[in-house]
C-alpha cells in the first residue's frame, strides 16, 4: 500500500516512448496498411433514416469483371436465413450483425446495406451503383418524445419493454426500464424546505476522435487470419468476428495498429467482419476505409438523453431527497448506456433517500458506442444543474453545499457497494482553495461549477516482460494505447525493477502472442494492466534474486535487491540486473516475467471542474474565459498524461455544452456530417485547461492509481450550463448552448 | 474510368479559347480550396480542369492613378501581407483573413471566393462596400461587371462559359474612408459565416458620414447591398440611434434561411448587430488615419 512513498520514476515526466514515431509520421494507424494483390471493399448504405429493403439484387455487381467479392447479411454464418431455419443462430449477435449489414430493414441514414471488393478503391465505389436495390420507406423515429408516444412507427416489431412490473404485451421503442432506489424518496421530499424540478436534455454527439475506422485483412484458410485494424479492444474484434463468423479464436489474429483517438468509440467493429468475408471470396487480402462522413452517420455515437430530476433539500443546506426519470437514446439497436447513467447520476452525494428510475430508447439513428464514462456525463449534467440551482435558492456556495452532502468512505451507494476511500471532499477542497474560485468573477462573466463521479472498472490483463541479455527489456503487454499508457507501463516496471525506463520497450502485442486482456476503457489500463505489469516486474526480481543466489552461492532469501541491484546478504557483493542479465546463459537461460490477472479494486475517480463564461449578450455567443479541472489520480504515474486526460475530458464536454450536436433533417437524413458543421471546440476557443491533480491513493493497487481517462467528460456539462445560466440570468435546460438557443432565451427574457 | 484532363495556359487568349472548345464540362482552377473539395464523390465524371494561376497578372496586385487592380488567383496569405492594401481597404483583408485556416490561405483566393459564389463568402460583401467591378474576357472581347450585378444566385455568378474573371478593379476610396468586416460564426476560427456585414464610411472633417456602402452576407441567395441601412447612417455622427436604425435595416434586408448554421431569427438579428458594430470600427479607423 502506497502510504507517503519514494519513488525514483513514478511521477515523473518522461518523453513517451511512442511519441517520436507519431509526431514524424512513421507511426503506422489503422489505413497505413497495404499488402501484395490487396484490393479495396466498399460500402452501400442507406440514404434513409428508415426503411424496408424491398429488393436487393447483387447480379449486376457480380458480373463486372472488377469486382472480386460482395458481401450481404446473408454472409454471417452465425445468424442468418440458414442459421435461422436450422436453429443454429447465436442469439446474442443479430443485433450486431444488423448493424454490421442490415438484414431486410434499414433503421438510420448511412446503415450499411451491402459491399462490395474490386481492384480499385474507385472500381469499388463506382461498383456500388450496379446493386439494384429499392426501399418501402417509412416515416423515421428521430427523438425520444416520438419514439415513446403512441403513435411512433415500432423499428423492431419483436422488442418487449424488458424490466415493467408487469410483462409487456404488445412491442415498443422502449427496449428495457431500469429502476434503483435507497430510502423513501416520498417521506425525503416531505422533509425539504426547498425542491427543484427541472427537465433537461441532452443531443447527440460524438467522440470525434481524428482517425477514422479502417482496415486490412487477410483471410487464410490454412492458418489465422489477419485483422490490422485500429481499436481499443483487438481481442474483442478478435471474438466479435469470430462468432459473426462462426470461427474460433485461434483462427484470427487481430493486430492492433496505432490508435487515433477512441473515447469508446473503438470498442466495437463495424468493417472488421465485412472485409474478412471479402477476403474469403475473393481470395485476396482486402482494405476498408470509412470517410469522415460515415464516422459521422454510421458509427457509434452517444446518446441523446431526457432527465427528469428532482432534488429536495433542507434551509441548513442537507440533501434530503434526490429523484430522476432518465431516457437514453440506444439509436438503431438496444442498449445505451441507461444502466451506468442511472447508477451515476447522484453518486457525489451522500443523500438518504433517492429513486432512479431509466428508460432505453430506440430511435432511427445509429447505434451508440460508448463515450468516455458512457451514459454518465448526461444524467449527471441534470443533476448537478438542478443541484446548482437548489444551492443558489438556499443560498449557499455550491462547494459548501456539496461538501455537506458529499460522497464519502461508507456511502451507501443506490447501485449496491459502499464507497471505499474516495477523493471527492478533496476535490472540493481543492476548488476551494484554487487561484481560479478565489479570483473575481469578472464582468459579464458567469461562473459554473459541477462534479462528477465513474466507477473505473479492473478486470482480465496478461503481461510479458522479458529481458535481454544487456539488461534492456521489452514489455509485452496487450492493452492498446490511447491516452500514452505504454509510459506509464515502463515507468512502473522501471520503478520495480530499479532501472532506466527508456530500457524497456513497452509494445501492445497482437493477439497471438500475449493471452486475452480486455478492451482499453473504463478506465482501466494505467490500474489494471498497470498492476499486471508490477506482477509481472516482481516475478523477474524473484528471479533475478534467485539468479544471483546461483552465482554466490547462497539461497534467494539471503539476497535483496534494490534499485536495480541484488545484494548478497551474507557478505559486500553487489550485481546490477545488467550483470545478472549477462549471466543469464549460466545460470538457467534468459529471463521472462509473466502474469495474467483479472483486477479487482478499481477506485472510482471523482472530479470538480470550474467554467468562466463569457456571453455575448447581442448574439448569443460563448466565449470560455477560464477553466479548472480538479480530479483524484489517486497517484499519478505520469503527471502530464494525468494533466492530458483531466483537459482533454473538459475540452469534449465543453465541446458537448456549448456546439456539438447531431443535425437531422425531419426525414433523418444526418446535415452536419463533417467537422466543418460538428462544431468540436479548436485550440483557439479554449483557454488553458488548468489541471489540480488530487492524490487519494486507491489501496487496491501497488501504487494507489486510480483510472482518471474518463471522469474528465462529466463534470463540463453543467459547469459550462451553469456559468452560461449565470452570465445570462437565465436557467439552461437544454444541450448544447449553441448561439441561436441563447439568443432566444435572451430575447424571450427582454 | 476516371477522365480528368488539366491545362494550365499561360496566356488569356489560350485560356479563354481552351474554355469556348471544351466538349466537358471545364472547372477553372484558382486556388482549388473549393474546387477540390467540390470535385471529391465526382470522379466518375469526364472533365476538364482550367488552373489559371500561371497565366500573367492573375497573381499580381497593383496601383494605378486611381485604382487596385487586383489579380483575381492571389492567395488570401499574399494579400492579407500586403501592407499598402492593408492600409487602404482594412475590411476586405480582414474578410480575406477569415477565410479557412492559414495553410488554406496559402492557396485561397479573392476571384476564387467570388466565382465559387456561396452566400456565405467573406470577401464579397467587402468587395460590394468597395465598389468592386469585376474584369471579364470572353472570346469576343472584355466586359465589366459591378460586383453586386456578377453574383446572380447560390453557387451562380454571371460568367458566360467562354469567359475568364481576369482581374477585379476597386477604386481607390475618397479621402477620409475605411472599411470593416465582421462575421459570426459560433466558434473562433475555420467555420463559415452564418452572417457576416461589410460597411464602408466617409465622414467628413466634423465625423459627420457623407458618404457609406453596407452589405451583408450568408443571409439570402447571394450577398447584397443595403442602400438602407447606408442611407441610416449617411448624415449623421454614427450615433447610437443610427447605428441601431442601420442595424435594424439590415436585418430588415436579410432573407435568410435555417439550417445547421443557424435560424432564420438568429441570422436576421445577427446581421443587425454585425453591420452596426462593423459600422463603428469603419468610423474608429477613420479616426485613426
Amino acid at each position: 500500500m502506497s502510504e507517503a512513498r519514494e519513488f525514483k520514476h513514478i511521477g515523473q515526466r518522461t518523453i513517451r516512448p511512442d511519441g517520436f514515431d507519431k509526431v514524424t509520421g512513421k507511426a503506422n494507424y489503422g489505413a497505413d496498411l497495404s499488402l501484395p494483390g490487396m484490393i479495396w471493399g466498399a460500402i452501400l448504405r442507406s440514404p434513409h433514416a428508415h426503411a424496408n429493403i424491398t429488393k436487393l439484387d447483387v447480379s449486376r455487381a457480380e458480373a463486372n469483371p472488377d469486382v472480386l467479392a460482395i458481401a450481404t447479411f446473408e454472409d454471417f454464418p452465425s445468424v442468418n436465413a440458414a442459421a435461422q431455419r436450422d436453429g443454429t443462430q447465436r442469439d446474442g449477435m443479430m443485433d450486431t450483425a444488423c448493424n454490421i449489414l442490415a438484414n431486410q430493414k434499414v433503421l438510420y441514414h448511412g446503415h450499411a446495406v451491402a459491399a462490395i471488393a474490386a481492384r480499385s478503391e474507385a472500381a469499388a465505389i463506382a461498383a456500388l451503383d450496379l446493386i439494384d436495390i429499392e426501399y418501402e420507406v417509412l416515416r423515421p423515429v428521430l427523438s425520444i418524445d416520438d419514439a415513446i408516444s403512441a403513435q411512433a412507427p415500432i423499428l423492431h416489431e419483436t422488442m418487449m419493454t424488458q424490466g415493467l412490473a408487469e410483462p409487456a404485451t404488445k412491442a415498443s421503442n422502449i427496449s428495457a426500464r431500469m429502476e434503483l432506489k435507497k430510502g423513501d424518496i416520498e417521506a425525503g421530499f416531505a422533509a425539504a424546505d426547498v425542491i427543484v424540478e427541472r427537465a433537461y436534455d441532452t443531443p447527440t454527439v460524438h467522440q470525434g476522435y481524428i482517425e477514422p475506422h479502417a482496415t486490412t485483412v487477410v483471410f487464410n484458410e490454412n492458418g489465422p487470419s489477419m485483422i490490422w485494424c485500429p481499436t481499443q479492444g483487438h481481442f474483442d474484434v478478435r471474438a466479435r468476428v469470430a462468432q459473426l463468423l462462426n470461427l474460433e479464436l485461434g483462427q484470427i489474429k487481430v493486430v492492433a495498429s496505432e490508435i487515433g483517438g477512441g473515447f469508446g468509440g473503438k470498442t466495437t467493429v463495424y468493417l472488421e467482419p465485412v472485409a474478412l468475408i471479402l477476403s474469403r471470396k475473393s481470395g485476396r487480402p482486402v482494405k476498408m476505409e470509412m470517410s469522415r462522413g460515415d464516422v459521422f452517420r454510421a458509427s457509434g455515437p452517444a446518446s441523446a438523453s431526457q432527465s427528469l430530476i428532482k432534488v429536495g433539500a433542507k434551509m441548513d443546506g442537507t440533501i434530503t431527497a434526490m429523484q430522476a426519470t432518465l431516457h437514453y437514446e440506444a439509436g438503431a439497436f438496444q442498449g445505451s448506456p441507461m444502466g451506468p447513467g442511472c447508477m451515476t447520476v447522484f453518486t457525489p452525494y451522500d443523500v438518504e433517500n433517492l429513486y432512479v428510475e431509466g428508460f432505453d430508447v430506440v430511435v432511427n439513428k445509429p447505434k451508440v458506442a460508448a463515450y468516455r464514462a458512457p451514459g454518465a456525463p448526461q444524467s449527471e449534467f441534470a443533476a448537478e444543474m438542478a443541484v446548482n440551482e437548489l444551492a443558489k435558492k438556499i443560498g449557499m456556495d455550491p462547494i459548501e453545499f456539496r461538501l455537506k452532502n458529499a460522497a464519502k468512505e461508507g456511502t451507501q451507494t443506490i447501485y449496491g457497494p459502499k464507497l471505499k476511500v474516495v477523493g471527492l471532499e478533496a476535490c472540493l477542497e481543492a476548488a476551494k482553495a484554487s487561484p481560479h474560485y478565489n479570483a473575481p468573477i469578472p464582468e459579464n462573466v458567469g461562473r459554473g461549477l459541477a462534479a462528477g463521479f465513474w466507477f473505473n472498472i479492473g478486470g482480465q490483463s496478461s503481461v510479458i516482460i522479458n529481458l535481454n541479455p544487456d539488461g534492456t527489456g521489452t514489455i509485452i503487454e496487450g492493452s492498446p494505447d490511447i491516452g500514452g499508457s505504454r509510459a506509464s507501463m515502463q515507468m512502473m516496471a522501471a520503478e520495480i525493477l530499479g532501472v532506466a525506463p527508456s530500457s524497456l520497450n513497452p509494445i501492445v502485442a497482437d493477439t497471438e502472442h500475449v493471452a486475452y486482456n480486455q478492451t482499453t476503457g473504463g478506465s482501466r489500463t494505467t490500474f489494471a494492466t498497470g498492476m499486471a505489469v508490477v506482477e509481472a516486474a516482481e516475478d523477474i526480481v524473484e528471479q533475478l534474486k534467485a539468479r544471483a543466489a546461483a552465482m554466490w552461492n547462497v539461497t534467494a532469501e539471503q539476497v535483496d535487491f534494490k534499485d536495480g541491484v541484488a545484494h548478497n546478504l551474507t557478505g559486500e557483493d553487489q550485481l546490477t540486473l545488467a550483470d545478472i542479465c549477462a549471466s543469464a546463459e549460466k545460470t538457467g537461460g534468459q529471463i521472462s516475467g509473466r502474469a495474467n490477472i483479472n483486477a479487482r479494486g478499481a477506485g472510482p475517480s471523482f472530479a470538480v471542474h470550474i467554467c468562466d463564461i463569457k456571453v455575448d449578450k447581442e448574439t448569443g455567443k460563448t466565449d470560455v474565459v477560464r477553466y479548472t479541472a480538479i480530479q483524484d489520480a489517486g497517484k499519478a504515474i505520469h503527471p502530464s498524461y494525468v494533466e492530458g486526460q483531466f483537459q482533454g475530458g473538459a475540452v469534449q464536454g465543453i465541446g458537448w455544452a456549448l456546439n456539438e450536436e447531431y443535425v437531422y433533417s425531419k426525414d433523418g437524413i444526418m446535415e452536419n456530417a463533417g467537422f466543418l458543421d460538428y462544431r468540436i471546440p479548436l485550440a483557439s476557443d479554449l483557454p488553458e485547461i488548468e489541471a489540480i491533480i488530487v492524490e487519494v491513493p486507491n489501496s487496491f493497487h501497488p501504487f494507489g492509481v486510480r483510472g482518471v481517462g474518463e471522469t474528465g467528460i462529466i463534470p463540463p456539462l453543467a459547469a459550462v450550463g451553469t456559468a452560461v445560466a449565470e452570465a445570462i440570468g437565465q436557467p439552461i435546460s437544454s444541450l448544447p448552448c449553441s448561439p441561436p438557443k441563447i439568443l432566444k432565451l435572451l430575447m424571450s427574457a427582454q | 474510368m476516371v477522365a480528368l484532363t488539366y491545362h494550365a495556359p499561360e496566356s488569356l487568349e489560350e485560356a479563354v479559347q481552351l474554355l469556348s472548345t471544351a466538349r466537358q464540362p471545364v472547372k477553372v482552377l484558382s486556388g482549388g480550396t473549393d474546387l477540390i473539395i467540390q470535385m471529391q464523390g465526382l470522379i466518375q465524371d469526364e472533365r476538364l480542369v482550367v488552373d489559371v494561376k500561371k497565366i500573367p497578372g492573375m497573381r499580381a496586385a497593383d496601383w494605378t492613378e486611381d485604382h487596385l487592380i487586383l489579380g483575381p488567383s492571389m492567395s488570401c496569405a499574399q494579400f492579407t501581407k500586403r501592407q499598402d492594401i492593408q492600409t487602404v481597404f482594412p475590411g476586405l483583408v480582414e474578410a480575406a483573413y477569415l477565410i479557412g485556416s492559414t495553410q488554406v490561405q496559402g492557396r485561397a483566393s479573392i476571384g476564387g471566393n467570388l466565382c465559387n459564389a456561396s452566400p456565405a463568402a467573406d470577401t464579397i460583401p467587402a468587395l460590394m462596400v468597395n465598389r468592386a467591378v469585376c474584369l471579364i474576357q470572353g472570346l469576343n472581347g472584355t466586359r465589366r461587371v459591378n460586383v453586386e450585378d456578377f453574383l446572380i444566385g447560390v453557387g451562380k455568378q454571371c460568367l458566360a462559359s467562354d469567359e475568364l474573371l481576369v482581374g477585379i478593379e476597386l477604386p481607390k476610396p475618397t479621402a477620409r474612408t475605411m472599411d470593416a468586416y465582421l462575421r459570426f460564426i459560433p466558434r473562433t476560427e475555420m467555420d463559415i459565416a452564418v452572417a457576416g456585414a461589410a460597411v464602408s464610411v466617409t465622414l467628413d472633417d466634423d465625423g459627420v458620414c457623407t458618404d457609406a456602402r453596407v452589405a451583408i452576407g450568408a443571409v439570402s441567395p447571394t450577398a447584397i447591398l443595403v442602400p438602407s441601412a447606408a442611407e441610416a447612417l449617411i448624415g449623421t455622427r454614427l450615433d447610437d440611434d443610427a447605428l441601431l436604425a442601420a442595424a435594424a435595416a439590415s436585418s430588415q434586408a436579410a432573407n435568410p434561411i435555417s439550417d445547421r448554421r443557424g435560424t432564420v431569427e438568429f441570422r436576421r438579428h445577427v446581421v443587425g448587430v454585425l453591420t452596426k458594430r462593423a459600422a463603428k470600427i469603419a468610423a474608429d479607423r477613420v479616426g485613426e488615419v
